[in-house]
């Protein structure tokens, strides 16, 4: 593993599947009376969340606590940042403050991937969602719902199965940082979204592309939405939310016409009606709260394998020939 | 006077047959020491403590009649050494169906030494619940303790030096049944021997 998680391509298929088996194991946790393991004791994580974010920033805050670290929530509404304060010098004082590691959400594309590469901070950075670039813990929360229904076992991957993302593929970072991924396990990805919301260069991707939801349907073991990012959008991409929804929304007539065993994913927050209808969003094959249940296994597993071992993980093991009994 | 520098290559101490009789003989502890093992739970500290909890499962059922609930346990996340080392990967826990509160859990590993990996067990049961007592049963006990913590039944005692390593074997993971007693740095030294590449590590 890398000192850092900025991007799902950092992941090679032996660190993915390392961080889904062991997510696996921690998931047991969540059954026990103390949901609490000593591991990261004395450890320091900030998360410093320069965007709104429920979801993401209490599933890191129950993270962190269930691994007994000292959590420093950092939220940059209400802090020195909204009187101009640079990334450059937030860091510098979380560093400062003995900070080992900081999970970061930043509304700009590439501040972790700043962060990480710079010599301001000498802990692990984690990349909680940057702009419209990518969202990897994300991605691997998606991969281990994934493989708990398509393919349960530990050290299996997603190879062959077929998974098609629907909606905003534009500004969405889970699309982005979900096909290096799903493509680094073995699945192969279709993205159907409108002409509009389908960013240039994505021939470039791994995946195939296409613009008709029902064409898709038949072939497809995991339909995953996304959220239309209004705040993202500075013009019109589609004429009105009605055709969205007809054309790229969910819906019990597509349901029906998905292979049985395929699941509905959503990362959430999901906007019904539009992308999603209800009937869809509560039936049992929709996977959306499961997969905010999992999100607390997988970063606690990241969590684990960043900070849990050496102080720096990407430290060159040392020759140890027997352990400690 | 002439000192012998060159390593001990390992020599067994224990043989199949050994293991087998050290196994049969903990069994009858267990159910002589717990009255019957009515409320006995095996926890296996992995790795070979789970196959080690294993044989004595089935023998215990074969002497009481009974099946004695079998677990197993990963340390990992409670070792005092993880910041020494890169992190790695878990093994499964598995706590059986009726739980821990109120047995008389017996802990089992293969060998006993410094004591470390018995005190994270320890600290792991407290998370899972309260069992009414904890015991511990090992196939080596090799001394040189660095916590207070004995063992309640014990395969054999084997005085060792801090420079002798102690290895198990298993059939189940290793091919085998053996325990084997050599100078710790000798397969690291005979193998630069016989390397071409001098600096080849181990």
């Amino acid at each position: 593993m890398k000192r850092h998680l900025v991007s799902a391509a950092d992941l090679s298929r032996d660190d993915a599947l390392l961080i889904l088996d062991t997510a696996e194991e921690l998931a047991q946790l969540s059954g026990r009376a103390v949901k609490k393991l000593p591991t990261l004791r004395g450890r320091t994580v900030v998360n410093l969340f320069f965007e709104d974010s429920t979801r993401t920033k209490t599933s890191f805050e129950v993270a962190e606590k269930r691994l007994s670290a000292d959590v420093i929530n950092f939220a940059a509404k209400g802090s020195s940042v909204s009187k101009g304060e640079s990334l450059k010098d937030t860091a510098l004082t979380l560093q400062a403050m003995g900070a080992d590691a900081v999970v970061i959400r930043h509304h700009a594309s590439g501040a972790p991937a700043r962060l990480a590469q710079s010599d301001w901070l000498h802990g692990s950075v984690i990349n909680a969602g940057d702009g419209t670039h990518e969202h990897p813990t994300q991605a691997l929360l998606d991969a281990f719902t994934l493989r708990r229904h398509l393919n349960p076992g530990l050290g299996n991957d997603l190879s062959g199965r077929r998974v098609t993302i629907v909606g905003d593929v534009l500004h969405s970072r889970v699309a982005r940082s979900n096909v290096l991924l799903l493509n680094t396990l073995g699945a192969e990805v279709t993205f159907v979204a409108p002409p509009t919301l389908v960013p240039i260069g994505i021939e470039h991707w791994p995946c195939e592309v296409s613009y008709d939801l029902d064409a898709a349907l038949a072939k497809t073991d995991a339909l995953m939405m996304l959220r239309v990012q209004r705040e993202r959008m500075n013009a019109a991409f589609f004429p009105t939310e009605r055709e969205y929804a007809r054309r790229y929304g969910m819906n019990g007539r597509r349901l029906a016409r998905l292979p049985e065993h395929a699941v509905v994913m959503h990362p959430g927050p999901m906007v019904r009606g539009m992308e999603i209808t209800a009937e869809v969003a509560d039936s049992p094959r929709c996977t959306a709260v499961e997969q905010v249940a999992n999100g607390v296994s997988i970063r606690m597993a990241v969590l684990y394998l960043l900070l849990g071992g050496a102080t720096l993980a990407d430290a060159p093991s040392t020759n140890q020939s027997e352990a400690a009994k | 006077m002439t000192t012998n520098d060159s390593p001990r290559p390992p020599h067994q101490v224990l043989d199949g047959a050994d293991i087998s009789r050290v196994i049969t003989r903990i069994a009858h502890e267990i159910v002589e020491r717990a009255k019957g093992a009515e409320d006995v739970v095996l926890l296996g500290i992995h790795t070979r403590g789970v196959h080690l909890s294993r044989r004595l499962q089935a023998k215990l059922t074969q002497i009481t009649g009974r099946e004695i609930p079998l677990g197993t346990l990963d340390i990992t996340m409670y070792r005092d050494d993880l910041r020494l080392k890169p992190a790695r990967a878990l093994e499964h826990t598995e706590i059986p169906a009726g739980g821990v509160d109120g047995k008389l859990v017996i802990l089992v590993d293969d060998v006993l030494f410094s004591g470390r990996t018995v005190r994270a067990a320890l600290d792991a049961l407290g998370d899972i619940g309260r069992p009414r007592a904890v015991q511990l049963a090992v196939l080596v006990d090799r001394g040189h303790r660095e916590l207070p913590i004995r063992a309640d039944y014990v395969g054999k005692n084997l005085p060792t030096s801090l420079r002798e390593a102690v290895q198990v074997r298993l059939a189940d993971s290793d091919g085998q049944d053996a325990v084997l007693v050599g100078d710790r740095d000798y397969t690291a030294r005979s193998s630069q021997a016989l390397a071409a590449d001098p600096t080849r590590p181990e």
